[in-house]
């Protein structure tokens, strides 16, 4: 379709206005993560460093367990993908191929769940995990993170089984192939790429979860990284501007290189689910 | 789901051959408790037992046992006019970003789905926001925010516009701020949803309509927006009651700050709950919560239930 060149150049000229909205941050927090403390007193502040050092990330490690929390997000983001994704595709099969009532009400039961004020979850899984005794714990928040992200996991799950073809699995099932061994060696290669664009969102949304791991850990060795961030805060609200640059920086690299390699299977998997289910 | 979009979904993939067909037979109901049993443990239980929880006078650390109050809670919660300050907070929050957002997202998806030169760049863009924590995005405004080293500030200075001002202690301009950053930390979630919208409207449609000599708004207004709506219904509903429940970005901005100025729902009910071990009164307020929500899931049902229809 032709477009007039006016036109043209007003859409140039707008999506130079989202490029710098949604980059200029991002870059100054990059700035500032690489600035010594000197130039961050000054107050002239500048975009691109003029001495860059690397002595923020230095200081973040000292000043809090930066490697602890890595570890712990690490081992709660895993597991629950993990986890999440071996409960949940059986389930998105059946809702996919076979919507049974229970399918049905369970992908309403989906939808609704999306749609909690956490405090009114999180206050009765307080006390219960409290009395089971798996507060500040790993494992505990992860038992969370399970529940948190079914949702989203069947619904993008439900999106890749629709795309794999019925046909394919009648012909094996005419072939004489038994229903476990059409699942096994037809369905399932299939369905690999998209369960593991499935596992890495669920991956992301475990290791940027904020709100759940505040409440359930209290220790400073059990805490995830979100949350020992916010302890570069202080709490007058006075912050060490490097350091917490730096850690922050740091903070978003797994997510980022997750987002960047499967960018297009996650948003299309989320997509086939959010508008076709 | 309604049963009728089932039906015509079912139809359409087995012509003439009724039941939907796949390896899933009898007895798959056995596939879907592995998913079930912990849902039902660990959000319907919880959910079910927070809703008891209201009732009572349920408090962090005390000796006595739990006792059942009534609508007790209910009936404070109805007085406790710094709930319902949050509240109204709340509701301009959550307007003040899902309306920006969506307009914004629009602009883009739209722009994205031209045959623009950047666009790679800005796809690539959008991924950020969407893929940092949200602590890390609060802890970046605020770095930008900052009265003193920070970069908001010294662009204004750079363009004469005033001296510089701590915007997020504020009073006036601390909900304005975190508006701002809610906006955008959204903005690429419902581009890629409208975006995807965009890129099922047939093409033809367009065409055959500047072929008609209708110009852009016509188009927008005739072909694209009736194809969207569906989508932009549900995600802005859904959106809504996102913002609506929001705690990690405010938390780290401003802490509720300054005077309550930003203490949205979740903040207070937090506080309430784990500075001031009311569980209760806390469990009440997530009940209210859970109530205006209701209407606007409703609204996300409904948009959905078309979009099934228009799929």
């Amino acid at each position: 379709m032709r477009t007039r060149p006016g036109a043209r150049a007003g859409q140039y000229a707008a999506l130079l206005g989202y490029l710098v909205f949604l980059a200029l941050p991002f870059l100054w927090l990059l700035s500032v993560a690489f600035k010594p403390a000197r130039e961050l007193g000054s107050l002239h502040p500048t975009w691109i460093p003029e001495h860059p050092t690397l002595g923020n990330f230095r200081q973040a490690f000292d000043e809090q367990p930066l490697l602890h929390a890595a570890f712990n997000s690490l081992l709660a983001a895993v597991s629950a993908a993990v986890i999440a994704v071996v409960l949940a595709t059986p389930m998105a099969y059946v809702m996919a191929r076979r919507p049974t009532r229970l399918a049905r009400a369970a992908s309403g039961w989906v939808v609704v769940s999306q749609a909690f004020p956490f405090v009114l979850v999180i206050i009765p899984l307080f006390l219960v995990l409290k009395n089971l005794r798996l507060i500040d714990s790993v494992p505990g928040l992860v038992m969370v993170y399970v529940v948190w992200a079914l949702p989203f996991a069947l619904w993008m799950l439900v999106g890749y089984v629709r795309a794999v073809p019925v046909e394919l699995e009648e012909a094996a099932a005419i072939d004489g192939a038994g229903r476990l061994r059409t699942l096994v060696s037809v369905t399932a290669p299939l369905l690999a790429p998209g369960i593991v664009a499935t596992g890495l969102f669920a991956f992301v949304t475990a290791w940027n979860e904020f709100f759940f791991a505040l409440v359930l850990l209290k220790t400073p060795e059990k805490q995830t990284l979100p949350v020992v961030l916010t302890h570069f805060i202080g709490t007058e609200g006075v912050a060490d501007l490097g350091p917490l640059a730096a850690a922050a920086f740091l903070a978003t690299l797994p997510s980022l290189a997750v987002f960047a390699v499967v960018q297009r299977r996650i948003t299309g998997g989320m997509l086939a689910g959010a508008v076709k289910s | 789901m309604s049963s009728a979009t089932e039906k015509r979904r079912t139809a359409r993939r087995a012509p003439g051959t009724g039941p939907p067909r796949g390896t899933a037979g009898h007895g798959a109901w056995f596939l879907v408790l592995p998913a079930l049993i912990p849902v039902l443990a660990l959000s319907v239980g919880p959910l079910l037992y927070g809703i008891l929880l209201a009732f009572t006078d349920a408090q962090s650390g005390r000796t006595a046992p739990t006792r059942w109050i009534g609508v007790l809670n209910f009936s404070d919660l109805l007085h406790d006019t710094l709930f319902w300050e949050s509240f109204r907070i709340g509701l301009v929050w959550a307007v003040g970003v899902t309306v920006p957002q969506f307009l914004l997202a629009l602009g883009l998806a739209l722009l994205l789905n031209e045959d623009l030169r950047l666009r790679w760049l800005a796809r690539a863009l959008a991924i950020i926001p969407w893929a940092m924590p949200e602590v890390v995005v609060g802890v970046m405004w605020r770095l930008v925010y900052n009265p003193d080293a920070g970069i908001l500030n010294e662009t204004l200075r750079d363009l004469g516009l005033g001296d510089g001002r701590d915007w997020l202690s504020g009073l006036t301009t601390a909900l304005p701020a975190v508006i701002v950053v809610g906006v955008w930390a959204g903005m690429p979630q419902t581009t890629v949803a409208l975006l995807a919208g965009l890129q099922n409207t047939p093409r033809e449609l367009h065409e055959a309509a500047a072929v008609d000599g209708a110009g852009a708004w016509r188009r927008f207004r005739t072909v694209t927006w009736p194809a969207l709506r569906p989508i932009a219904l549900a995600i802005t509903a859904l959106n809504f009651i996102w913002n609506f429940n929001s705690f990690a970005l405010v938390y780290v901005l401003t802490n509720g700050g300054p005077g309550g100025r930003t203490r949205l729902p979740m903040l207070f009910a937090y506080e309430e709950a784990f500075r001031y071990g009311q569980f209760g009164y806390a469990a009440a307020m997530g009940c209210v919560m859970v109530a205006v929500i209701s209407v606007f899931l409703a609204l996300f049902l409904v948009g959905r239930i078309r979009g099934g229809d228009d799929a």
